[in-house]
């Protein structure tokens, strides 16, 4: 569909204007509200500098668990046939549109002290509540659908054929899974990674209700930013840019290619996998 | 989350208030179909919502909208010019804000206090029975932080108490930690005795003598840019009158 022709009605790009301003003026406005001058004593603060290192390592650990977990559900959703699958997906997408706080409720009745598993942790001697892993717990719920969207797009447009060739040469699932497909979808599961990375990082409603607000172990930078805006808006806005830069960054090494979702597939393997 | 709630709260707020404008106008101020805005914080949800009706029964075709939030955020949101009529904060010091920036009318006047309370889980797990069993090991205990008034009223009573809490958790909003207690997640929190008593049987209260070392005074004003100065006033009145201290007192709140 997007291939070869490219005629933009004029009207389009009026709409598309309007619609890149509506992203960056907010952004240029609280650019415009920095305190310049006590910019670098506010974000290097004690109190951010922990905020951030937080959010870096749990974000980098929720990304992580994102991949572990959502790599598997990716090719089960992608390749796989089985009843419920549709539903499955909704399921799991869900985090996507339910609001963040939503999810620590949730959360919370399943790992929280008198929850569904949190009850058998506790007799255990695992607390996750208030700990730094309830974060990453948060942050891997909100985060993982990310990956698994981006993967499972990649898995579908690379198609299939090459697996097939490679097991009637003889290979095995596991081998076809390790020097096939996962070669095959590494932009798309690179750019699913990142994703999930900045969603991590920005998260909390869930992290709020869910984990708590600690310095050091669970007051990541968005917390700490809501927190500042109480007594501090020029420490608030000035968090709020660093976190902003940190994200763009992270965003934008990733989208440096043109296609990063996959490569140039071939239109009858991009079609082959129908819906089931 | 909460930043886009509280963009639409304000947005409701505007758009509230323009309509208000529009209703008011052909009346000729004539007193009927007219709005009172008032901006209160967040603990006096319970309360304000009776002396609003109140108000509206002895005012008649005079709408009272009540917009309840953190004394913090209501304090940015006028003076960023929302409109209101009338500001009611839980802290001198957002009150103090908002009169520094020459936004209310005459000297803003207490009309209420509030203390802290223990509050736990109905089974009281931890089994906390004074101000210093918050500081035992192993008690999960969870605070406001000290940026906000809840959480420093606590550093302070801690301070003159000599008692070193270890909060689990140092919560933005006393809801916050409220909703940790509720959820059985903390084994105690420290929150106001109106909010302990607004929880019903959710929470079990432990008042303590040390809370008198840091009382909160909560001051009423009105708003300088208000249309409706003397509806604000007449609100203004009935807080402070003999009705509106019984209703604050029944909610659990103490006199000035």
């Amino acid at each position: 569909m997007r291939h070869g022709y490219s005629g933009i009605p004029r009207w389009v790009l009026g709409l598309a204007a309007a619609g890149a301003l509506f992203v960056l003026l907010p952004l240029a406005a609280m650019v415009a509200r920095v305190n310049w001058a006590q910019f670098i004593p506010l974000v290097t603060s004690e109190a951010s500098l922990t905020a951030l290192g937080l959010s870096l390592r749990t974000a980098a650990a929720s990304t992580v668990l994102c991949v572990l977990l959502g790599v598997p559900l990716a090719l089960v959703l992608a390749r796989g046939e089985f009843p419920g699958q549709r539903l499955l997906r909704s399921f799991v997408l869900l985090p996507l549109v339910l609001p963040p706080v939503v999810g620590g409720i949730a959360l919370l009745y399943t790992f929280g002290r008198q929850g569904l598993l949190g009850r058998s942790l506790e007799l255990a001697g695992i607390q996750v509540a208030f700990s730094t892993t309830a974060v990453v717990l948060a942050q891997t719920f909100v985060a993982l659908p990310f990956l698994v969207v981006s993967l499972e797009g990649a898995l579908r447009s690379a198609g299939s054929r090459y697996e097939a060739v490679a097991a009637t040469l003889g290979a095995r699932p596991t081998t076809v899974l390790r020097r096939v497909t996962v070669p095959l979808v590494l932009p798309g599961l690179a750019s699913g990674a990142v994703l999930s990375f900045a969603r991590s990082l920005g998260e909390f409603g869930a992290t709020l209700t869910f984990a708590g607000s600690l310095q050091g172990v669970t007051r990541t930078l968005p917390l700490e930013i809501y927190l500042q805006r109480e007594t501090d808006a020029d420490a608030a806005v000035a968090l709020s840019l660093l976190l902003v830069a940190v994200a763009v960054i992270v965003v934008g090494l990733s989208y440096r290619g043109p296609a990063p979702a996959g490569r140039p597939a071939g239109s009858p393997a991009a079609t082959g996998q129908g819906r089931p | 989350m909460r930043l886009p709630g509280k963009a639409a709260a304000l947005l409701l707020a505007a758009a509230l208030a323009a309509g208000a404008a529009g209703c008011a106008a052909p009346d000729g101020g004539g007193g009927a179909g007219k709005t009172l805005t008032v901006f209160a914080a967040a603990s006096l949800k319970a309360p304000f919502t009776a002396l609003a009706r109140e108000f509206e029964a002895s005012h008649p075709g005079t709408r009272v909208a009540l917009s309840f939030a953190g004394s913090a955020d209501l304090a940015t949101q006028l003076s960023q010019g929302a409109p209101a009529d009338v500001f009611a904060a839980a802290d001198q010091k957002n009150m103090a804000k908002v009169a520094d920036a020459a936004l209310v009318e005459g000297a803003p006047t207490d009309f209420a206090s509030n203390v802290l309370a223990i509050a736990v889980p109905p089974a009281n797990p931890a089994n906390i029975g004074s101000f210093a069993d918050l500081a035992r090991p192993g008690t999960r205990l969870v605070v406001c932080a000290a940026q906000v008034p809840c959480g420093a009223a606590a550093a302070t009573i801690a301070g003159r108490a000599g008692v070193a809490l270890k909060p689990a958790s140092e919560e933005s909003a006393v809801t916050d930690v409220l909703g940790k207690v509720t959820s059985g997640e903390a084994d105690a929190g420290l929150v106001y005795v109106t909010d302990v008593r607004a929880a019903g049987d959710k929470v079990k209260g432990i008042p303590f003598p040390e809370s008198a070392y840091a009382v909160n005074k909560y001051p009423v004003a009105g708003v300088r840019t208000s249309r409706n100065k003397e509806l604000a006033a007449a609100f203004i009145a009935l807080v402070t009158g003999s009705e509106g201290q019984k209703i604050l007192a029944d909610a659990g709140f103490g006199r000035p």
